[in-house]
């Protein structure tokens, strides 16, 4: 991306904060100009991101601002990719964009599912990919990797049961702050 | 009695029935809430997370090696494309540059990769619309592709053969010559195919017009791959952003025009054709050079390890505290051969990966689902969800 659209991206947009990573770009807008951002970026001559190809979720645990979630956009006439993120504080809700990109339905699922973060106005705020009954957002960073409960079924009474995990040996995470 | 038949009448409702997730045709475990009208479709709403295996949580609790062999599992028909993928991330993060041998292996084995999966998409695909031979024939021809895997890594499937920094191993001798014998004996296999399918009625009646997906609505969904290409766009990250030596090679990107099922399927064909004469040039340009980069950010040869204290501290430390990353973040898609297959990290200068989000190609497909079998009968959710190659690995993660 060169320096005139970013010139042009700062004129049009109410950016935030740019970031540079190497050859990519990622705009930081606040919350409640997300959709405004993604409407210009997708229907502008200029930019034409038509195309969305993620949304992801990241939780920095210690910071006020704990959740970011980030758009990853994709305009196949220009050839290029643009990030688009927002921070929410713990409570906050963002705004479903699922009018502007139809694709966005599952991955805003998908974000409410392991993250939590409630999407306003989306029209069917399922869990996607955990189970049915699932109690909490695992990939959240204060979420055990070996979870609450473990399920199995049980032969005696013919039926799947969940019980509170049991660990014969705590779970280890080495670290490697090595002296070396 | 006129007035109690009017009664039952008044009670028809659409009939709601289960697809799967046990059907042979879901191709995997695809749990498809149907609802009908007669045998016509009028609502179907995919349940996924069956094979939810907390991959991307599990990654944020390994180092950036560690976490390779997760990609082969993601797709498991197209396993070397992901660990790609991965690996380009990493480097990318790291700055890193890739010696040209381990570059060019790397182009062989994405095609081989390429080829394999379509003859999965095709021949599975038929299987599901009722031809079984097609079936057969592509199994055996995956079963030499598969042993190529094999004399590379030692694995059929699971090779994690590519990775952060080049590759893990040099090729075996011969094993050239045996990819030069596949390439050229592999075209009559495809030519057979296609004698058993293109030109056949019955598939033709089963595919054309079936699930069409139209140049606009390609994009809305954000499609990628052969489902964008197939409705005319002509899309290819091989193209559009080379990486490797994508951009000394030449081939085509065949696109298609009605954006239905077969053109789908005649464009896996085509991909196919232009994977082997990909691997063809590939072969010609591959030189003698080392196959990884620089020495501190991958394992020393085998060589090293027996022969110098200094390969032995890199050999351990390379295994058990992995490489740090600096900080930083990066989205890297590939052309893997289901679509862009993206990855996206943060590092933050620790051997573990912050977050890594994966871009399956297939959950982008699938939630389209719904709009591609509106309106067609019930047999033709089976063609649909075959023409848009499904695994349920990658889209659960």
């Amino acid at each position: 991306m060169n320096k005139e659209s970013i010139v042009l991206f700062r004129a049009t947009l109410p950016v935030l904060l740019f970031q540079r990573f190497v050859n990519e770009t990622a705009l930081i807008v606040l919350a409640r100009n997300l959709i405004a951002t993604l409407k210009i970026l997708k229907k502008s001559m200029l930019f034409q991101f038509n195309l969305l190809t993620a949304i992801s979720g990241v939780d920095y645990y210690n910071s006020d601002y704990r959740f970011n979630v980030t758009y990853e956009l994709l305009s196949l006439k220009y050839n290029l990719r643009i990030r688009v993120k927002i921070f929410l504080q713990p409570l906050e809700s963002v705004n479903s964009i699922v009018m502007l990109f139809k694709n966005a339905n599952w991955w805003e699922r998908e974000v409410w599912d392991l993250f939590g973060i409630f999407f306003n106005n989306h029209p069917d705020l399922r869990r996607i990919l955990l189970d049915y009954g699932f109690e909490g957002h695992p990939m959240r960073k204060d979420y055990p990797v070996y979870g609450y409960t473990e399920i199995f079924y049980d032969i005696s009474d013919k039926r799947i049961r969940v019980i509170p995990i049991e660990l014969a040996q705590e779970y280890r995470a080495f670290s490697f702050d090595t002296p070396w | 009695m006129l007035k109690k038949k009017d009664l039952l009448l008044n009670k028809i409702r659409n009939f709601t029935i289960n697809f799967g997730p046990q059907h042979p045709a879901a191709h995997g475990v695809l749990r498809l809430v149907l609802e009908l009208q007669g045998e016509v479709v009028k609502y179907a709403d995919p349940h996924i997370g069956l094979l939810h295996r907390g991959t991307e949580k599990l990654i944020e609790h390994k180092t950036y090696l560690q976490a390779l062999p997760y990609f082969d599992r993601l797709d498991y028909v197209s396993m070397m494309a992901q660990e790609h993928t991965f690996s380009v991330a990493i480097e990318r993060l790291l700055n890193l540059a890739i010696p040209r041998r381990a570059q060019i292996i790397r182009v062989i084995f994405l095609e081989i990769t390429r080829i394999l999966n379509h003859l999965l998409a095709v021949g599975c695909h038929a299987m599901d619309v009722g031809a079984m031979t097609p079936f057969l024939w592509s199994f055996e021809e995956r079963e030499k592709l598969m042993e190529f895997y094999e004399r590379v890594s030692g694995a059929r499937m699971h090779a994690a053969y590519i990775r952060p920094g080049g590759i893990s191993l040099d090729i075996p001798r011969n094993l050239l010559d045996d990819i030069h014998y596949f390439i050229n004996t592999f075209g009559v296999r495809l030519n057979e195919i296609e004698e058993m399918l293109t030109t056949n009625r019955i598939w033709k009646e089963r595919l054309v017009q079936i699930g069409v997906i139209s140049y606009k609505q390609a994009i809305d969904w954000g499609f990628s791959g052969v489902m964008l290409r197939g409705s005319g766009i002509p899309w290819d990250l091989r193209k559009n952003t080379p990486y490797e030596i994508y951009n000394e090679l030449q081939f085509n990107i065949p696109i298609g025009k009605q954006g239905d099922c077969f053109d789908r399927y005649k464009l896996r064909i085509e991909e196919m054709r232009e994977s082997l004469n990909i691997i063809y040039q590939a072969i010609e340009l591959l030189e003698e050079g080392p196959i990884k980069s620089h020495p501190k950010l991958t394992n020393p040869a085998r060589i090293e390890s027996k022969i110098s204290m200094e390969g032995v501290i890199q050999h351990f430390k390379y295994f058990t505290e992995n490489i740090k990353v600096p900080v930083g973040e990066t989205y890297v898609g590939t052309e893997a051969p289901k679509g862009e297959f993206g990855v996206y990290i943060l590092s933050n200068d620790t051997e573990i990966p912050y977050r890594c989000k994966i871009k399956a190609p297939g959950f982008g497909h699938l939630q389209a689902l719904n709009d591609m079998v509106v309106g067609h009968l019930i047999a033709d959710v089976v063609t649909i969800i075959g023409t848009q190659d499904i695994v349920f690995g990658e889209i659960d993660r």
